[in-house]
């Protein structure tokens, strides 16, 4: 249908164009050829004008229109922009990619509404309210569209959303990731439905888009109403602080509908999605630092789906031994402990690259290096909530280790689990349904998948945590590990119920199942490790897994419990 | 004095065990302490000794029972049953929870310890119950030997005034003051007037700089009085004080003296103790600059007197208080091994804890007067676990996420009872080793102390080395120049860390260009197969730009194989090295000079933090595009902190002084800390109202907590 809308637009255009070239003979053929073709919406008044203006040349008139577009939305927009802290979406665009990589398409796209006033010159500029093209990041190829706030507050026109979609479909077809750049006001409301169509066609590749190319997105300014849906359809949210908001509606309709008060910052910030909702991944303090980060982001990213996990040149020794972990785990089992702490020693160069930080702390994920080569870590934090699983932790781990296995990235699970959360937060909010995301996820991974119980690995959430039975391919367990249905005390209670001596019983349990020992004669963890050979075991495993190839049963697609 | 150096092939030998930091720090410590007496493997001695102390004094004493073939048995509490001294020991007893009165200090639970072991004799180390003379009864009645002096003698030299009293009948000079307990407040500021000031008021039962004040004025007197008389109830369980003369700018020089139980006695030299914070000792050298051969005879001679009127046996050491023409007073005997004792083994090359066990088993000491050399020069730093930036230090925690100890130096001892992974925390004392450098000359110790303060990694507590390095690079100690005010003169302002001139800013700015260069390089460098092929940036010159402190530095860089030149402000500086991503440390040549820097951390966003002479310092480095736009970043308001103030470490609160709706006047006492038995006193910045209390008395707080906020 946007098809067609486009193609009688241009028709339009072209007839217009010929009416010019019969009224100015003068004019060479050329030109009106190129006015049909690049400004399809010139009508005669605003010919006129420009006739006006004098003879320019088509090279001149490219010149000015790419000089045009390099300003947006002119100087004292540019200099409004900035005074908000905010870079200029080429800025941005410079800062992300190399020097000098930046190849941009559609500068001469112009939006293509007559209604209220917008035909006329000054409500047009080249390249639109969106700066979109290829480029690369440490010499590796990435798709990058920038929304321009300058120029219409960076609202979303049919031509803007064309642009975007076509760099989406060329990054699908050459299989490179795409980095959204999101710095709008919403929808172009001059256009109305048009725009409407032209989200419609983002969410579309978007979804298309999901599990063949990473997709990431940046808010660096405003982004609000049905525009929210891009970047919760792409893998990672990334959000500035301060300047990016995120809401289906603002302040003033919540006031309105709801009749609470409430600022963009504590609606839509980066805090909010961050701590609170979980729709954010990461939060940086400026357009810089969430720039610089986004580059050392990109390189853990496969450029694709048909891509290996990615390997960068290491200078941590592989077979590097840390023995400050045969001391990690404390002797007493209800006494807390770091997975950070571990997760550092482990991985190259302590270098850990943390999504969702400050969100369900009681589950650590990121990307780090083994060897090099990029790998997704998961693992219970102990420290918060005893690590246990709930709601947001299940939720927040099963994305991750969908986009490991999407994208060929192995994952290392750390074990310290007690259980899932009771109570009836817990079970009203779905615990059932949302704890089941994450056992489908780590179920259907067909990725390397290399477990290490490093303490409590407890009832069913010993299963959900990449256990030997979900195909863990490598399963460790250390000295301190205890794989059991239950902790000690409840177990003496239910299999005792009413005796006496309970605390004997309770000492025989703990030496019969607090151990790694039931669960290693039965070959359900393949080995018991000490601590401190464990980066080594690891890599030396990766380097195996490397050809691992398994794959699920032809489905039209899995229905993972939503 | 021999060089002790770990050959490399040993050394990487040890590192590929199955606990190899663990090993190679303990055969390390074998290997780099060499003794002059050798010893007698003939001579009888216990089968079995305990050692009721904790951290690295325990890990010394184990040490030289391994070397006797002597059956170690270490005691701990439940949070050090993974430490260092309890995997070495061969046997270790958990003797209670953290807090040290329930544990080290748990007399029932070490002799409990001492009968199901079977130990004969018992190491105390030093505090905790080195000097307790009940628990010295307590193991004579059972048959067990203490390895120290008699309880007749740790009685009398604990007591500061009747040591006092001892030493001046035995011709020993001493201080003018008070000889008596004071009781009140008032009683003191009377004293004190007599006296004349300034006064020092100390526990009587004291020791370690806890409990002792410094007053100037009636004020002053009745402050310190509260806060001693506190301190030293906390941390002795004995509130009386004592108070005397106290001698302004005096050197604090200390004489080793070791007797047996037949009546000899030794001294073996001086060391040097002047260089303290809030009178703890930072650093110490053996021998002492300022002592001239006969000065050092009669400060040794008295010490043995002393010695010997109390029939003192085993190791001591006499502490005087020496002033600028030379005088020495008696400051007090401490009957213990001290903490700064291995200086003392590097000149003299006596195993200081060998011959307590030999005297404390009976023997005769083997040396003479005259057969006790002085071999060249040591120095000891004591790395503590503290902000030097905060008073010259106050204690942090945490855990020691990456520790190498600069054992790879020759000429380099480290005594320390943690290791890579170890919890610094509240309950103990925030020493994290004490490091030895020795030399024919002072010089040569003092720049081998350089190389391994710059060589020593320590991450995951704030620790003091650049206080350490600033110390031992001080054109004033160098040359020997030092009191006990050495710190507060030196800095008046309080430490700043390194101050930087203008070649080596520009050093430490191009060190942080090469480094970040050197990432952005690696980078681009992925390997494998690529579906996609990668084209890499083709550039060899970079222009950046480095912000340090307040400046702002354009540089250009080009690179060379592995040398880069830096033009920083025009001026070029030429880096070159291995720059290993993954290493803590950065072995740079600058401009010909070598230099070993350390890689504190790095991000995304180009801020590095590197260790260059002893301070870190935090750089950001961008590139010129970068550091173009970041001026349109917006300054990010910091906290307002006048009106709220922080608990500055890890801690107790002891008093809280004020309520809300008080109003403070600017330095009023607000709320008392204590943190490693150190009672502090935080006080208001500003005059304000008192809006809420976060925190209330016997409450633990964190580094960085809300205690109170004002209005």
């Amino acid at each position: 249908m946007m098809a067609a809308f486009s193609v009688a637009r241009s028709s339009c255009g072209l007839l217009a164009g010929l009416r010019l070239t019969s009224f100015r003979s003068l004019a060479p053929v050329k030109y009106a050829a190129v006015a049909a073709v690049a400004v399809p919406q010139t009508n005669l008044v605003r010919d006129c004008r420009r006739y006006s203006v004098g003879h320019l040349s088509v090279k001149e008139r490219i010149d000015k229109k790419r000089k045009a577009a390099l300003v947006g939305g002119g100087q004292h927009r540019i200099d409004a922009q900035h005074k908000r802290g905010k870079l200029t979406a080429r800025e941005r665009v410079e800062l992300l990619l190399d020097p000098d990589s930046f190849v941009e398409s559609d500068m001469f796209v112009e939006h293509r509404c007559s209604d209220f006033g917008m035909e006329q010159d000054r409500n047009k500029f080249p390249g639109d309210s969106v700066v979109t093209g290829r480029g690369r990041i440490n010499g590796r190829l990435v798709y990058v569209f920038s929304q321009d706030f300058t120029v219409f507050g960076g609202s979303l026109s049919g031509a803007h959303a064309q642009k975007i979609c076509k760099i989406m479909d060329q990054a699908m077809t050459v299989g490179a990731p795409v980095i959204g750049l999101n710095d709008s006001g919403g929808a172009r409301i001059q256009e109305g439905v048009e725009s409407l169509a032209g989200y419609a066609d983002i969410f579309l590749r978007n979804v298309l888009a999901s599990g063949v190319v990473p997709q990431i997105s940046l808010i660096m300014g405003p982004c609000a109403g049905g525009a929210v849906y891009s970047p919760a359809l792409t893998d990672f949210t990334f959000m500035v602080k301060d300047t990016s908001y995120l809401f289906i509606t603002g302040p003033d309709v919540v006031k309105s509908v709801t009749n609470e008060d409430v600022t963009q910052e504590e609606l839509g910030g980066a805090k909010t999605h961050t701590t609170v909702s979980g729709v954010a991944h990461h939060a940086f303090e400026n357009d810089i630092e969430a720039l610089l980060n986004m580059r050392e982001f990109f390189n853990f990213l496969p450029l694709s789906n048909q891509d290996p996990s990615p390997i960068r040149e290491c200078h941590d020794p592989s077979d590097r031994l840390v023995p400050s972990l045969d001391g990690i785990v404390p002797f007493e089992t209800t006494k807390a402990y770091d997975m950070l702490d571990i997760i550092h020693t482990i991985v190259d160069e302590r270098d850990f690259f943390e999504i969702m930080p400050n969100y369900a702390k009681n589950i650590v994920v990121g990307f780090a290096r083994m060897n090099g080569r990029t790998v997704g870590i998961v693992g219970n934090q102990p420290k918060v909530a005893s690590g246990c699983l709930d709601i947001n932790s299940s939720v927040k781990g099963a994305r991750f280790v969908r986009f490991c296995d999407a994208f060929n990235i192995p994952i290392i699970t750390f074990v310290d689990v007690p259980g899932f959360l009771p109570g009836t937060a817990q079970e009203y909010g779905g615990i059932i349904r949302h704890g089941a995301k994450l056992l489908y996820a780590f179920a259907e991974a067909t990725v390397p998948k290399i477990t290490v119980i490093t303490r409590k690995a407890y009832g069913g959430a010993y299963d959900v945590m990449s256990s030997k039975h979900l195909r863990g391919d490598v399963n460790y367990a250390w000295p301190s590990a205890e794989v059991a249905v239950m902790g000690a005390k409840g177990a003496v209670q239910i299999i005792f119920r009413g005796k006496e001596n309970q605390a004997e019983a309770e000492a025989e349990y703990v030496k019969k199942f607090a151990n790694p020992f039931p669960a290693a004669v039965r070959g359900f963890v393949d080995d018991i490790i000490e601590p401190s050979t464990t980066r080594k075991k690891i890599c030396r495993d990766l380097e195996v897994l490397a050809s691992k190839k398994q794959v699920n049963p032809w489905k039209k697609h899995a229905n993972i419990p939503l | 004095m021999a060089a002790h150096r770990l050959s490399p092939s040993l050394n990487r030998l040890l590192f590929t065990g199955k606990y190899a930091a663990f090993q190679s720090r303990w055969c390390a410590l074998h290997s780099n302490v060499k003794y002059s007496t050798t010893y007698n493997p003939n001579e009888k001695t216990f089968d079995k000794i305990l050692i009721a102390n904790r951290g690295e004094i325990a890990c010394r004493v184990i040490k030289t029972c391994k070397k006797m073939g002597i059956q170690s048995v270490a005691v701990h509490s439940d949070v050090d049953s993974t430490a260092v001294h309890v995997k070495m020991a061969d046997e270790a007893v958990c003797v209670g929870p953290a807090p040290t009165n329930k544990s080290y200090l748990n007399v029932e639970a070490i002799m409990d310890a001492i009968r199901t072991t079977g130990a004969q004799a018992v190491h105390p180390g030093y505090g905790f119950l080195s000097e307790n003379k009940e628990f010295a009864k307590r193991l004579a009645a059972e048959g067990v030997t203490f390895i120290g002096p008699d309880t007749h003698a740790i009685h009398a030299m604990g007591d500061k005034i009747e040591s006092k009293l001892i030493a001046k009948a035995a011709k020993v000079n001493t201080i003018p003051g008070f000889d008596g307990v004071v009781k009140t407040a008032e009683e003191a500021v009377k004293i004190s007037q007599e006296i004349g000031y300034p006064v020092m008021i100390k526990a009587s039962a004291g020791g370690g700089g806890k409990g002792m004040r410094i007053a100037w004025n009636d004020e002053e007197t009745r402050e310190g009085f509260r806060f001693s008389s506190q301190e030293a109830a906390s941390s002795f369980g004995d509130d009386r004080l004592l108070i005397e003369k106290y001698i302004d700018n005096p050197r604090h020089i200390e004489i080793q003296v070791l007797a047996d139980k037949h009546g000899n006695a030794l001294w073996l030299n001086e060391r040097e103790c002047s260089i303290q914070r809030r009178n703890q000792k930072v650093v110490e050298e053996a021998p002492s600059t300022f002592l001239d051969t006969d000065t050092r005879r009669a400060m040794g001679e008295q010490a043995v007197q002393l010695a010997k009127a109390v029939q003192y046996s085993s190791a001591g050491t006499v502490e005087f208080l020496v002033d600028s023409k030379k005088n020495f007073y008696f400051l007090e005997m401490n009957t213990r091994l001290q903490v700064e004792h291995p200086i003392t083994e590097c000149i003299t090359g006596l195993d200081l804890v060998e011959q307590m066990i030999r005297v404390a088993k009976g023997y005769q000491l083997q040396h003479k007067q005259e057969d006790i050399p002085i071999n060249g020069w040591a120095i000891e730093s004591r790395v503590y676990a503290e902000d030097p930036y905060k008073s010259f230090g106050l204690p942090s925690i945490g855990r020691l996420s990456q520790y190498q100890e600069p054992l790879n130096l020759s000429n380099v001892r480290v005594d320390s009872g943690i290791q890579e992974g170890s919890d610094i925390s509240i309950y103990y004392d925030p020493m994290i080793s004490k490091l030895v450098t020795y030399g024919a000359t002072r010089a040569e110790a003092l720049s081998r102390m350089e190389d391994a303060l710059d060589n020593y990694v320590i991450r995951g507590v704030t620790h003091n080395i650049p206080l350490l390095r600033e110390i031992i690079t001080h054109p004033r100690f160098i040359s020997g120049d030092i009191s006990t005010n050495f710190l507060p003169e030196v800095y008046p302002d309080g430490f700043k860390g390194h101050q930087l001139e203008v070649n080596t800013r520009r050093e430490l700015l191009a060190s942080a260009a090469a480094l970040y260069i050197t990432a952005q390089l690696r980078s681009q460098n992925v390997l494998g197969n690529l579906r996609v092929s990668s084209t890499p940036v083709k550039c060899n010159r970079w222009e950046l730009c480095g912000e340090l402190g307040d400046g702002l530095h354009s540089m250009e860089v080009t690179k060379s194989g592995n040398v880069y030149t830096v033009e920083v402000d025009g001026e070029k500086v030429e880096v070159s090295g291995q720059f290993n991503l993954a290493s803590p440390l950065l072995p740079l040549t600058i401009n010909g000079t070598d230099r070993m820097l350390q890689c504190l951390s790095r991000d995304a966003s180009g801020k590095i933090v590197l260790q260059y002479l002893g301070t870190s310092f935090k750089l950001r480095i961008l590139s010129k595009l970068a550091a173009e736009l970041n001026s349109y970043m917006p300054e990010k308001v910091p906290e307002d902190t006048s009106s709220i103030l922080r608990s500055p470490m890890p801690g107790t609160v002891v008093a809280v002084s004020v309520k809300p709706g008080d109003t403070v006047a600017e330095g009023q006492e607000i709320c008392v800390i204590e943190a490693m038995k150190m009672q502090n006193s935080l006080t208001a910045v500003k005059q304000a109202k008192v809006k809420h209390i976060h925190c209330k008395p016997g409450e633990t707080v964190g580094e960085g907590d809300l205690l109170v906020e004002l209005e």
